[in-house]
């Protein structure tokens, strides 16, 4: 509680704080992304045994299943930065919200195309019009309609407000994309994992599902901050501790 | 370790191509977003180097 409160932690919501704060986090949040992904693979392929009914294609889910958590958790950061963006004006928030963005459409199309990969063999078919798969691809759509039209208006301020208006009314598909399974009738299974009753598979698959999970959430972080330093030195160009960061460096 | 061989690891039970191409796509998705980002992260810092040269020519021209 002491180091909570020595810290002013309002000091690191100006990019001038921020930016040499997100440096020195980058590595350690790689190097946690390594180590978990390096134990759920080995668990994924290793010690995880064949499933009786769908064979090794199973393992696909060790992949599948970590992505798709991961885009919807990270919509709802994104839409939480967005949030506080324009409830505070604060510049930073919105550049978190758009440095979100690039890898939650990531997890999403990896998500949709394992799902394809796992459905192919399983279900037979590539792809159908069940209401998880539909939405889950609305959300790819939403990804996109965020980082369109944050790039298509040339005022960064203004293209902040827009963009963060879209990801505030697009969260309402989070939800609808997690009780899809339960609401709808739908190809698609239920929730294997639920915070309210015992998980319905082995251990060991529960285990290395959530390592790469871990794995997936640290990248995440990492990737995040990277490209927030991106954004800081692409807006802040003309601002004076960004050029003197330039003449440090050279 | 349940696999008798490294031949019959790869082939996953008849369900490589989908199994593969899974954790492939993943590894090059992450490799591709690493990639760009040290690039655009380049890119910005060359972006900056070069308005600071522009800046003390103006300056010296001032002068």
């Amino acid at each position: 509680m002491k180091i909570m409160t020595g810290i002013n932690w309002f000091k690191y919501s100006s990019p001038p704080a921020f930016y040499p704060l997100a440096g020195l986090l980058i590595p350690w949040f790689y190097t946690l992304a390594t180590v978990f992904a390096a134990v759920g693979l080995y668990i994924s392929f290793a010690v995880a045994p064949t499933d009786f009914q769908q064979g090794e294609a199973y393992r696909i889910i060790f992949v599948h299943v970590p992505a798709a958590w991961m885009s919807m958790f990270l919509y709802l950061v994104m839409a939480t930065w967005a949030g506080f963006g324009l409830a505070l004006n604060a510049r930073l928030s919105h550049m978190m919200s758009q440095a979100l963005a690039p890898t939650g459409a990531m997890f999403t199309l990896l998500a949709l195309v394992t799902g394809s990969l796992w459905g192919r063999p399983m279900w037979g078919a590539w792809w159908v019009w069940d209401a998880r798969l539909t939405s889950e691809l609305i959300l790819l759509f939403l990804y996109i309609g965020f980082i369109a039209l944050q790039a298509s208006i040339d005022d960064p301020r203004r293209a902040d407000r827009a963009s963060s208006l879209l990801a505030l009314v697009g969260a309402v598909n989070v939800p609808i994309i997690y009780f899809s399974v339960k609401w709808w009738n739908t190809l698609h299974q239920g929730a294997s994992i639920s915070m309210t009753s015992a998980p319905k598979m082995a251990i060991t698959m529960l285990t290395g599902m959530l390592m790469l999970a871990l794995a997936f959430w640290m990248y995440s972080i990492a990737v995040a901050l990277v490209r927030v330093r991106c954004i800081i030195l692409e807006r802040e160009r003309r601002a004076d501790w960004v050029r003197q960061l330039v003449e440090v460096k050279f | 370790m349940h696999w008798n061989s490294l031949g019959e690891f790869f082939a996953m039970g008849g369900y490589a191509f989908y199994v593969w191409t899974s954790f492939g796509l993943t590894a090059v998705l992450v490799a591709w977003e690493v990639l760009g980002l040290r690039a655009r992260r380049n890119q910005a810092w060359r972006d900056l180097q070069q308005a600071r040269l522009m800046d003390q020519t103006d300056l010296g021209e001032a002068r």
